[in-house]
């Protein structure tokens, strides 16, 4: 584990710490004492590496603050616009029982949302100012879901796929060093997984079907196998936050790591479904215990990642749409409360 | 023998009024999913969607099986009222059919609720849910009625535009027991007191449209239906035969 010490904990310095450290700072360092800024950086340090849970009104570097707010949000944001391409399959789903599940899926994803945008507020930023981020294109979604949705059978590669590498992701995020979020997650995890079943389940139903309800599911996988693998973000020599987030226990596992693992409890699931992973160099490797797997096609992540996916500026486009156009919903709604606390108050009086 | 088979009949037809009222109106809320104007709203419309779509299965499959009569039966078979078809449009024009819908629904369930009729059971279960949804229009209707201008004219314009919709709710559906003159007045009360409180008039006009071959209950719907069906039965028809 790489400590992180108090000379590169950029927040001992008075002025960048919004909080008590900074005004304590300058107060103690006039009486002579050594410098607490420093005291509490180690002290930081040193409970997050006692994998003790941070929690907002503790001392933290303002690094630490700035990291999980991109983090968070970025989780946020993914919820809300994740939402869409299994939105556009509510109003088609094929019988009664699958609406149901789909809906109460898209609906989960909202809470989701709502959660993390919570644990967010936790560090001193509105929802508000998140999504105007979002909106403006200074944060980021995962790039899963500038992909479409084409079929019915996208549905359950959805859930089987990009919800169980999420869930890889995800598990080690619950015991993140940061409280709000650590908690938010074991609830949002325990719904994820039974998402993926429900994606495993439909998938089956289709693969065990008719042939073309099988050509279907087979079509969906072989789209969404290899950028449900990019989700777990580039390889770990070339990721930026990394070594910062695994120092201080935002982040328990390597991308690598996780990727792997997530292949190899993929690979036999493909197999108990009857559908074949789009990946010819795919194979036990019996020395390392392990899956290899064939090279991913960095460029087209990057490029999704840039703007250029198929789906990018669709999914941007109706978020902005459904803000704009509800924003004369929420002013009605914050008039109207506005009036209500000044009735009651003027009452009371 | 046909005496049974005369009070199923009754009893089917009856199932499949309540069945498609919900049915129809789920798959409306199950549209504003990715559009609701606050995060909010995408869980709570959700939430009534969800509860709408159950009560609909279960009254779908009173009267058959419920994926074949959602996703197989022609337009003209449907038996909803068209108030629950109206197209979304903005959130006043959903908050208003919201409105219109949820105070009739509560109150008829919770007379079935109370009887010994053949829908008590559901409707004892589902009266939970209506309270809710009467509940969520009622606040939506307040603030959008006393919060900004802009809201206002818009909730007004909704209520006028669909108001023409709601005589349709009183017109009495065969087999299911209550007393629709009292149903009436008590929807018009409720109605009216909550319009009062959010500053806005019970809208003028009739309360039904000028043709002589029916409505909704009829299986006489509006244009944007049939479209609306294309999209829900499309998949399903594709595939005849096929399991999900």
């Amino acid at each position: 584990m790489v400590a992180v010490t108090p000379e590169t904990g950029p927040n001992a310095a008075p002025g960048t710490d919004a909080g008590q450290a900074g005004a304590q700072d300058s107060g103690v360092q006039e009486l002579g004492m050594p410098d607490l800024g420093a005291q509490l950086a180690a002290a930081f340090d040193a409970a997050v590496a006692a994998d003790e849970r941070v929690e907002p009104r503790d001392w933290m570097p303002e690094a630490y603050r700035a990291s999980l707010v991109r983090q968070m949000a970025q989780h946020a944001h993914s919820e809300i616009i994740g939402m869409q391409p299994e939105a556009n399959w509510i109003t088609r789903a094929p019988s009664l029982r699958r609406k149901a599940i789909l809906m109460a899926k898209v609906q989960d994803e909202a809470g989701h949302g709502l959660y993390l945008y919570s644990a967010a507020e936790t560090l001193g930023t509105s929802r508000d100012e998140l999504l105007d981020k979002l909106h403006s294109g200074k944060q980021k979604y995962s790039s899963i879901f500038n992909y479409p949705t084409l079929t019915w059978a996208d549905v359950g590669a959805i859930g089987w796929l990009v919800d169980g590498a999420a869930i890889t992701n995800q598990v080690p995020i619950c015991r993140c060093s940061y409280g709000p979020y650590a908690r938010a997650m074991v609830r949002i995890c325990k719904e994820e997984s039974f998402h993926q079943r429900q994606g495993f389940e439909l998938l089956m139903a289709l693969s065990k079907g008719t042939e073309a309800q099988h050509a279907m599911a087979q079509d969906a996988v072989d789209r969404w196998w290899w950028p449900s693998l990019m989700m777990f973000g580039p390889p770990d020599d070339e990721s930026a936050h990394s070594a910062q987030s695994m120092a201080w226990r935002i982040k328990r596992h390597s991308n690598d790591e996780l990727r792997q693992r997530f292949v190899d409890i993929a690979v036999p699931q493909a197999e108990a479904l009857g559908l074949t992973l789009p990946d010819p160099d795919l194979k036990w490797n019996e020395e390392r215990g392990q899956h290899d797997f064939g090279a991913i096609d960095w460029a087209e992540f990057w490029d999704v990642l840039k703007g250029n996916g198929p789906c990018n500026d669709q999914r941007i486009n109706q978020r902005r749409a459904a803000h704009e156009e509800g924003a004369w919903v929420r002013e009605a709604a914050a008039a109207y409360a506005e009036k209500h606390v000044r009735t009651e108050s003027e009452a009371r009086v | 023998m046909t005496s049974t088979s005369g009070t199923d009949v009754v009893r089917t037809a009856a199932a499949l009024a309540l069945g498609d009222d919900a049915l129809i109106l789920s798959h409306r809320l199950g549209e504003w999913a990715g559009h609701a104007p606050v995060l909010e709203e995408e869980v709570a419309l959700a939430n009534i969607a969800l509860d709408l779509l159950g009560q609909a299965r279960v009254l779908l499959s009173l009267a058959g099986d419920e994926d074949e009569l959602a996703f197989l039966r022609e337009e003209r078979a449907f038996r909803n009222l068209q108030l629950v078809e109206q197209p979304n449009g903005d959130f006043a024009h959903t908050i208003a059919r919201q409105l219109y819908f949820s105070f009739y629904q509560h109150e008829l369930y919770a007379e079935l609720a109370a009887g010994d009729g053949p829908f008590g059971p559901l409707a004892a279960k589902a009266v939970k849910e209506t309270a809710y949804h009467r509940d969520h229009a009622e606040q939506w209707t307040l603030r959008l009625g006393d919060g900004t201008e802009e809201s206002r004219r818009r909730m007004r314009t909704a209520l006028d535009a669909l108001w023409k919709f709601t005589g349709e709710m009183f017109a009495p559906v065969d087999g299911v027991e209550v007393d629709w003159a009292a149903l009436e007045q008590r929807w018009l009360a409720s109605l009216t007191g909550v319009l009062d409180r959010a500053g806005l008039a019970l809208p003028e006009g009739p309360r039904t449209g000028a043709w002589a071959a029916g409505a909704g209950r009829q299986g006489l719907h509006t244009e944007p239906f049939g479209r609306m069906l294309a999209e829900m039965q499309h998949l399903h028809r594709s595939h005849p035969g096929a399991s999900w």
